[in-house]
């Protein structure tokens, strides 16, 4: 069937002709069933109203339970009230119109102006809220109508459903009486279309009863029914309402009328909202506020959000996560427990009848949980009846076998904020209680192990499992579409394992190289690089090219690199150029540059050449290669490793000294008046900037020192260096000095009068006094610097708190914005309408992540190649 | 004295496309006039250089992926 498209949505408010004809019965008992447990005619259960109890059939329309959508039904209100949902528009109609003859406190003139600039704006699509307030406003600051000379009184409007002239209180009927009055014209002034919504209707007289259907009874196990809260206030409704007709036909005074009255109104209030604000909440015995029609509407467990927008889902499992190397990056540890519990359902057919007698037959694992038969019925497989299902067991049937190894589910992990966040993966079934993941996958799903959760889906289908395998498998998103290069990647211990393997000078024995690939499929080691004493060795470089793919060449700069001014590229002083021949690594070192995730040179240009499939078994066997490897070596990392000789810390001492002093010369300077400022800055900036400048070369060279000192071999500078984790910056800090604190980008100046703490003068400008921490981590803060650094760091946690919310809010509006955007076969982007968006997907038709750095053709690659081919 | 929009840096080049011309570039995308991006009669520059309802606009932006993206909108009321 053709998609059909929605036109347009029109909203009226009911009219009480409108509620009487679509009734099917007139509710006026309070009671819903008899001492018998059947439900009374005309009481709230009414059997018109729809069906409930399966076997029963409508005595409306006949429908079984699922066939009949329900009926309404309606109550006749003894007096009327007031629909708290329109009181505010009440209050605004009844001042902007005469409670004499009822027209619209405005000029024909003028009210025809209103009344065609709405017009307009309707037939353009283009909002009208602004005419129709100012509509509003201009009437009702009128004195006297225009129409009858009668002097207007202002009626003063008290929140929720009250209404005073004159100190005066109207009651709805009053109400009622003069919105009937106004003339349809001179709503149309006022926005409101008189056919669809005459304001009379907006003060109830009578009130519409919900079919069973949308407040179903809930029968508790002791046998008890327990009604849904809107029957609850229906039943308070129809029993104030039959009290109230009671008294007024017995003729009782009138404030015993009045008193019921407001009750009334409140039960029909609570009954649309019950957190108006102003009327207690309505109550549930056990002091639980009832949930009624706004309630059931209303925020992120509402109707729309939670219902309609959002649905829960079988076929599915979470749990938390935890790393395992030793799986491939495209599979997923599923514990035994979740693999018992979730199913795939398998059509039986004259192929696979022995597979699946064998699933019948298992009493372990992969065995068959239950099968549902050619009639459509579900039998539990038990031990007794296992033998009676086989021999029954025919084309046709579908069995619903245990989850096992090899099976495609889709893996996801919230938030779910760009594609890679639901990939597919191969189950393995493993025991223990968590979900295993690779931790080279972590990236796209940005995930860790500090307790994070992920949710599992099993797709039911072959199509759906097809579709998964093909378009959402882990290897076809090793490349990002954002920016084109691998999202999946080496990260920690993987960049820290190949930079420590890869190294020059390493050299390894052929049981130490054994050791080191012995969980790789490698069947051939090369000659041995090195022979030395009838011994031979082996370098890092060539067990690395063990695992990279014949016929690889690159050439790049790594992570260590330092672009210094002259490239000596093969003689690197430090090893970072990179050349790889035919997949083998003759020189550099390989780091986050070649194999980490966002960066991995060598995973891009394998994913380009050789296709998904290799590129994830290199990613692989490099994970894998990466843990023998700092197993190999050992790697660890303790407070001593910031230790820094006396002679170090001297120097670090003279160098803030000496900062120090600079500052001091700065802020005398500017108090003599003598500072320069710099272009486009006060003299006041210019000395903050300079002294900012000063403080922050103080620390880098601090830090160059610290850095010196610890040498490349120290575990913290090979983890800065080859991007594993940290900067040069977090050692610096830790062993030599954390540095100025800031807010807002200003050193802190905040806190009591002209000075941030009472140790320091009014005024005081010097280092110390606007928060700079010369002290480092290790050597531990002083007070005042501890409290700087608190100072500072507090600014960063509100960051995170605001910038999250914020960008999560922004991302949900540009994804309702954009959901149904789709890239047609020439190139441009369009909407479900046809409607062109961009002319060319980005402007220049290029997929990121089939392009060079951004571009369709990247020459320079193409032309080495040639050149090395030849 | 008023500047002429046109002239400002940040504002992308307007231009309207002749009669005979729009048939053609309706052809190579394959749509219809409705399924244009659209522009206000009301917007400054379309005051400016003069079009009418139902006239084409062919506006050359620069972009940061393409150097020169051209784009097509049609004027609405």
């Amino acid at each position: 069937m053709a998609p059909k498209r929605v036109k347009s949505i029109k909203f009226q408010v009911f009219s009480p002709k409108e509620i009487r004809k679509m009734s099917v019965a007139k509710i006026i008992t309070p009671d819903t069933y008899d001492d018998d447990g059947y439900p009374i005619e005309m009481g709230l259960m009414d059997q018109r109203l729809g069906v409930i109890d399966p076997g029963l059939r409508c005595k409306t329309c006949g429908g079984k339970i699922g066939e009949c959508p329900g009926h309404f039904g309606h109550v006749e209100l003894v007096a009327p009230v007031i629909h708290v949902g329109y009181a505010k528009l009440i209050a605004k109609l009844l001042n902007s119109t005469c409670s004499n003859c009822g027209r619209i406190l405005l000029s024909d003139k003028k009210r025809d102006e209103f009344i065609e600039e709405i017009r307009k704006r309707k037939e353009v699509n283009a909002d009208f809220e602004d005419v129709v307030k100012e509509a509003f406003s201009t009437a009702s600051g009128v004195k006297e109508c225009p129409h009858c000379g009668e002097p207007h009184v202002e009626i003063k409007f008290e929140k929720p459903t009250f209404y005073y002239e004159n100190n005066h209180r109207l009651t709805p009927i009053d109400v009622r009486e003069r919105l009937e009055k106004i003339p349809d014209e001179d709503l149309r002034a006022f926005g409101i279309e008189p056919e669809s919504a005459r304001p009379e209707w907006m003060v109830l007289t009578v009130l519409p009863v919900p079919p069973v259907n949308t407040r179903p009874s809930i029968t508790l196990e002791s046998g008890q029914r327990s009604e849904d809260d809107l029957t609850h206030k229906l039943v308070d409704i129809i029993r104030i309402n039959q009290r109230f007709q009671e008294n007024k036909e017995a003729g009782a005074p009138q404030l015993i009328i009045e008193d019921l009255w407001e009750l009334l109104q409140y039960h029909v209030t609570t009954y649309l909202d019950n957190e108006v604000s102003g009327v207690p909440p309505a109550r549930h015995r056990s002091g639980r506020p009832l949930k009624t029609l706004s309630q059931r509407l209303k925020g992120k467990e509402g109707r729309f959000r939670g219902s309609l927008s959002g649905k829960r889902v079988n076929f599915s499992a979470r749990t938390v996560i935890s790393p395992d190397p030793n799986l491939s990056i495209g599979e997923v540890g599923v514990p035994i427990e979740i693999a018992k519990e979730l199913t795939v359902p398998v059509y039986v057919n004259e192929h696979n009848l022995e597979e699946v007698r064998e699933y019948i037959l298992r009493e372990e694992h992969p065995k068959a949980n239950y099968v549902i038969r050619s009639d459509g019925k579900r039998v539990k497989v038990t031990e007794n009846n296992r033998e009676e299902l086989i021999e029954k067991l025919e084309p046709g049937w579908i069995v619903e076998r245990q989850l096992k190894d090899g099976d495609i589910v889709l893996f996801n992990r919230q938030p779910s904020l760009h594609r890679m966040s639901i990939m597919a993966h191969e189950v393995r079934v493993l025991p223990y209680k968590t979900f295993r993941l690779n931790p080279a996958v972590c990236p796209p799903y940005n995930a860790d192990f500090d307790g994070d959760e992920m949710n599992l889906h099993v797709p039911q289908s072959l199509e759906a499992q097809a579709e998964a395998k093909i378009l959402m498998s882990v290897q076809e998103h090793i490349l990002s579409p954002r920016f084109g290069g691998p999202i999946i990647g080496g990260i920690h211990d993987h960049i820290t394992g190949l930079y420590l393997l890869t190294r020059r000078g390493n050299r390894f024995t052929r049981s130490e190289v054994m050791e080191l690939i012995k969980t790789i499929d490698v069947d051939k080691l090369p000659e041995p690089a090195i022979e030395e004493d009838g011994k031979k060795y082996w370098t890092g470089k060539q067990v690395f090219s063990l695992i990279l793919p014949d016929g690889l060449n690159m050439k790049f700069k790594a992570e260590i690199c330092e672009n210094c001014d002259v490239c000596k590229e093969e003689n690197c002083d430090r090893d970072a150029y990179v050349v790889i021949k035919d997949g083998e690594l003759i020189h550099g070192t390989i780091d986050e540059k070649a194999i980490g995730a966002f960066k991995g040179l060598i995973i891009d240009q394998i994913v380009r050449k050789y296709g998904a499939y290799t590129a994830r078994i290199f990613l692989d066997n490099a994970t894998k290669l990466a843990i023998r490897a700092i197993m190999h070596f050992g790697f660890s990392f303790g407070i001593d490793d910031e230790d820094i000789p006396d002679d170090a810390l001297n120097q670090i001492i003279d160098v803030i000294r000496e900062a120090e002093d600079d500052v001091t010369n700065l802020v005398m300077a500017f108090r003599r008046g003598e500072l320069d400022p710099l272009p486009g800055r006060t003299i006041e900036e210019t000395l903050e900037l300079r002294i900012m400048q000063s403080l922050g070369r103080a620390r880098d060279r601090a830090g160059k020192i610290a850095g010196g000192y610890l040498g490349l071999d120290n575990s913290a500078v090979i983890m800065a260096v080859s991007g594993a984790r940290g900067s040069m910056l977090n050692l610096t800090q830790m062993a030599a000095c954390v540095g100025q604190q800031s807010v807002r980008g200003e050193r802190i100046k905040r806190g009591y009068t002209d000075r941030t703490l009472p140790h320091f003068r009014r005024g005081e400008l010097g280092a110390e006094a606007r928060g700079f921490v010369k002290s480092s981590y290790k050597n531990g803060l002083d007070p005042l610097e501890f409290f700087f650094h608190a100072v500072g760091g507090r600014e960063g946690l509100v960051d995170t708190a605001v910038r999250t919310s914020q960008s999560g809010y922004l991302q949900r509006r540009l994804i309702n914005a954009l959901q149904d955007l789709k890239l047609e076969y020439d190139g441009t982007v369009r909407d479900t309408r046809g409607v062109v968006v961009q002319f060319k997907y980005g402007d220049d038709g290029i997929d990121p992540r089939k392009s060079y750095g951004g571009k369709a053709v990247d020459v320079k690659r193409i032309i080495e190649e040639v050149l090395e081919e030849g | 004295m008023k500047m002429k929009l046109q002239e400002h840096i940040l504002v992308p080049e307007h231009k309207i496309v002749p009669e005979k011309e729009i048939e053609n570039i309706l052809k190579t995308l394959g749509i219809k006039k409705h399924q244009l991006p659209k522009i206000r009669k009301s917007d400054p520059i379309i005051q400016e250089i003069g079009a009418k309802p139902g006239d084409v606009i062919k506006i050359t932006r620069d972009s940061l992926t393409a150097r020169k993206a051209v784009v097509y909108r049609v004027v609405v009321e």
